[in-house]
């Protein structure tokens, strides 16, 4: 039945899309404001990605995920605020 | 703008006022080292060298004497590092940039002349990071194997590059690649996360009810502290525990040689008094402890001399001998 909905999902799209969700649910706990931000960032960032990275690269992916999974413990604490970003030039 | 201005007005003043001084005093001295620098010339001259172009040290502008020695130093120089053999040696590093999503991790090769390189492989590493490519990462802090950050996997074996002495056959390259089994951050960075949660997980502190006698410290007999030798020495490189081919297996599941060795370290120390506790934590299943099948890769490895599986057969038959014979018999 699930199938029936969408495409069927690798296990690595299924990895990317529950870190995004993670990131979703974080970003629940932080005031509106921080929340708002946090979330256009983060869709901002995970759409880039979409786009830019080759699906066939999966050592990157790998990377990407691992790299995306340690910001996700660190937006989980309680003691973080927010997340911003800035430009590299 | 106006303080700079004005600095800089002080400064040139400063200058001429040095160079005025240095003419008063050193007439004598040119007269005397210009006829020297004319012999030395002519010597030169006769052994074929031709008279070395003026150098400019703006340093010593105002110093006859001290330019004319810093020339002839500079001379020198060239001379012995013409005449030492350049001894060329090959590292093949990994290197693998996170900023290019595109490119595969490969082996770049560097050239480094050990005649002018320091005796360990961290010196060649440094020395290739100051001169041939800046854009090499690898962790490094004490250079003297006290902190373990520069461990890397060097021809082969699992070792920290500071207390590594550089393979002197040139004949064939040193290759140099990050940690085996560990996730690379970029070139020989490893993600060392799980290894520190390990340490951290089993409670690497001293745990006590008593109150030290004199309110001060918790003593301890020298037979007890003995005890400790051979334990306490350890840098938490990660050289050993990215040995293991347990570990390797299990890194989730097994400790790890470095964080068991640790644990030994509390166990068998006297002033800790919840022995009981840390050695049922570490066999409630037969996972964290007994992954390890005693292959002592972790002894031959490590850059201190210590030797982890050891430890664990002793945290080993310490648990088995606290058990029940029939349970024994099971296990």
């Amino acid at each position: 039945m699930g199938a029936s909905r969408g495409p069927r999902l690798s296990g690595l799209q299924k990895q990317v899309l529950s870190l995004y969700r993670g990131f979703l649910r974080a970003a629940r706990c932080k005031s509106a404001a921080d929340r708002r931000q946090i979330e256009s960032i983060v869709s901002a960032e995970f759409r880039r990605n979409s786009n830019q990275v080759d699906r066939k690269n999966f050592l990157y992916i790998e990377y990407l995920l691992r790299r995306g999974k340690k910001q996700l413990e660190q937006l989980q604490s309680p003691n973080t605020e927010s997340l911003s970003q800035t430009k590299q030039s | 703008m106006q303080p700079r201005v004005a600095c800089h007005a002080e400064a040139l003043k400063i200058i001429s006022k040095l160079q005025a001084f240095g003419d008063s005093i050193t007439q004598a001295d040119m007269l005397r080292s210009s006829f020297l620098r004319r012999g030395y010339n002519k010597v030169a001259g006769i052994f074929g060298r031709a008279e070395a172009k003026k150098q400019d040290f703006p340093v010593l502008e105002g110093h006859p004497a001290a330019q004319e020695s810093a020339e002839v130093a500079l001379e020198s120089r060239v001379t012995v590092q013409d005449n030492v053999k350049k001894v060329m040696k090959e590292f093949r590093i990994y290197r693998w940039n996170p900023d290019r999503p595109d490119s595969k991790p490969f082996l770049q090769s560097y050239h480094v002349d050990l005649s002018e390189c320091g005796p360990m492989v961290l010196d060649a590493l440094q020395k290739i990071k100051a001169e041939n490519d800046s854009s090499l990462s690898y962790r490094r802090s004490c250079r003297e194997g006290i902190c373990g950050s520069c461990a890397m996997n060097i021809g082969g074996t699992n070792t920290v590059a500071c207390l590594k002495p550089i393979d002197g056959h040139t004949s064939k390259p040193t290759i140099i690649i990050p940690l085996p089994h560990m996730f690379v951050i970029k070139d020989l960075v490893v993600d060392l996360t799980n290894f520190y949660q390990q340490y951290k997980s089993i409670e690497p502190w001293l745990k006590t009810n008593m109150v030290p006698k004199d309110g001060r410290e918790y003593r301890q007999s020298p037979a007890d502290r003995k005890k400790l030798d051979g334990l306490y020495e350890c840098i938490l490189c990660a050289c050993c525990t990215t040995s293991c081919p347990s570990y390797w297996w299990n890194p989730e599941e097994y400790l790890g040689p470095a964080a068991l060795l640790h644990a030994y370290r509390w166990i068998c120390d006297s002033r800790d008094e919840l022995t009981e506790e840390r050695l049922q934590a570490l066999t409630e299943d037969e996972r964290k402890l007994y992954r390890c099948r005693a292959i002592k890769n972790c002894t031959a490895t490590c850059p201190k001399g210590l030797d982890p599986a050891d430890a664990i057969h002793k945290m080993k038959t310490k648990h088995m001998l606290s058990q029940p014979m029939e349970m024994v018999e099971i296990m």
